[in-house]
């Protein structure tokens, strides 16, 4: 067996997806993360301080974590939601109750989201108790807070698609608090976000537009900038 | 023959207090910087393995709580029927109990605001780098600027009578001053006396949050009247 995986290892075709053997000498663990794609976001050697479980809560890692969920789960909802007003609905009732799992699926997703806003904000505050914004990290704390606020307007646009009582009420409140902002400005930007003065038609295909599409890769984007400046900083 | 010097020789350890320094080099001694060693770890396999660990929890905790409990489905959206109380999602609802106290404006515009950019801004405040606790210096005074703007707070906060921002934020006061009161140097009192303002600045907010986000999520019930969470409301 072990004479069949080092064979496997050396072999040609593994060698050229990995470049590296397995990880038993300090060299090929190194290698492990300098020729991998994903694994080079992190350093090939961390503090151990850095990632000690009770400094951190993990609680970055988690929230990144939370967004593959949701991007998984996201997608196969996406194979079963139609974003209007006369299928939405009754779309989620399908998922309830013929598409296979389909009940669980909309949990996980939901759930996930919830956790995300939480675990998100958590991470603020651990990066505040440890100072860790100090310089120079001045500015990835500032992305930090944009992806913040971006956890919570992709929660936010989420929280109407279902078009039940919940989401049509929670997002005509929120939409409403937009409005208070002065000089015109505001009702601008209500009728910008639902194509229109009231929650409609409109308003769902652009809440789902902006949840689906826009805000994830801006997310994506501004993820991958924090995670290379923590990298750039000395961090994991 | 004079030399007119431009500069004065001090020692100190302080790069705060002699940020240029001349370095001495005599030839017995090399110029190595001393450095604190850190102890290093290969990320394969002590950081990867605790991530994908993380991961897998994360995940047979979620699919746990996704077995046992189902997202809420309600009626199908109803412009005609408006549920009372019409309530934001969770993480609003902090936003939309000040709302109930303050006018829209100021509610949902200018608090969000403040708050968004005092977060963003709290990394470029260079004041006090040492994390100094805040009775350090002057405690008079600390104490004078202290109540004077706890007095306008809470004065404001009568006012409108929003008693959830002022009991917590009395409470925060409560726990600043006794540092100012006992002096003593260990256990939870030193500890508090340690505290930095913006430590204190950043508790008293979360606090606050973390209290109209609770009394907007289960003590709000119709016209957005004080309901205890073991009233069946609907």
């Amino acid at each position: 067996m072990n004479r069949l995986t080092e064979q496997l290892v050396r072999s040609r075709v593994w060698r050229s997806i990995f470049r590296h053997g397995l990880p038993l000498s300090n060299r090929a663990r190194a290698e492990a993360v300098f020729y991998n794609f994903f694994l080079h976001v992190h350093p090939t050697k961390v503090r151990r301080r850095s990632i000690k479980f009770t400094y951190t809560w993990g609680l970055g890692g988690l929230s990144a974590g939370l967004f593959i969920i949701l991007t998984v789960t996201g997608a196969l909802l996406m194979l079963y939601y139609r974003p209007s007003i006369h299928q939405a609905y009754w779309d989620m009732k399908d998922l309830q109750f013929v598409v296979s799992s389909g009940q669980f699926l909309r949990n996980m997703h939901r759930w996930a989201a919830h956790a995300m806003v939480a675990i998100v904000f958590l991470h603020m505050l651990r990066v505040f108790y440890t100072g860790s914004y100090r310089p120079p990290k001045e500015f990835n704390w500032v992305i930090g807070v944009v992806l913040l606020v971006m956890t919570i307007l992709l929660s936010y646009t989420g929280y109407l698609l279902p078009w039940d009582q919940l989401s049509f009420w929670g997002i005509s409140v929120g939409t409403n608090m937009v409005r208070a902002v002065p000089f015109g400005t505001g009702d601008r930007i209500s009728y910008l976000l639902l194509g229109g003065n009231i929650v409609g038609e409109n308003a769902l295909v652009r809440f789902y537009v902006l949840h689906c599409f826009v805000i994830p890769v801006a997310a994506m984007v501004f993820m991958g900038i924090h995670f290379w400046r923590v990298r750039k900083d000395g961090g994991v | 023959m004079e030399i007119k010097k431009d500069f004065n020789v001090e020692s100190s350890s302080d790069a705060k207090k002699v940020p240029k320094r001349i370095a001495f080099i005599k030839s017995r001694t090399s110029a190595r910087v001393r450095q604190e060693e850190e102890d290093m770890v290969m990320t394969v396999p002590n950081l990867v393995v605790r991530e994908i660990i993380a991961f897998e929890i994360l995940v047979i905790v979620l699919a746990i709580i996704s077995l046992l409990f189902n997202a809420p489905l309600e009626w199908i959206a109803n412009p005609e029927h408006t549920p009372n109380p019409a309530k934001a999602p969770w993480y609003f609802l902090g936003l939309q109990e000040l709302l109930h106290y303050f006018p829209p404006i100021v509610a949902g515009v200018i608090f969000p605001s403040l708050v968004i950019v005092a977060l963003i801004v709290i990394p470029y405040f260079s004041v006090n780098l040492k994390q100094e606790g805040l009775w350090k210096q002057s405690r008079q005074q600390t104490l004078v600027v202290l109540l004077v703007s706890v007095g306008i707070v809470s004065t404001t906060l009568l006012l409108f009578s929003v008693y959830v921002m002022l009991v917590p934020t009395l409470m925060i006061v409560g726990l600043m001053i006794v540092p100012y009161v006992s002096s003593r140097e260990s256990g939870f009192v030193g500890w508090l006396a340690t505290r930095p303002l913006s430590w204190w600045i950043m508790t008293w907010f979360v606090t606050i949050v973390i209290v109209l986000t609770i009394v907007g999520v289960l003590f709000r019930g119709p016209e957005w009247t004080w309901t205890w969470p073991w009233h069946e409301i609907y």
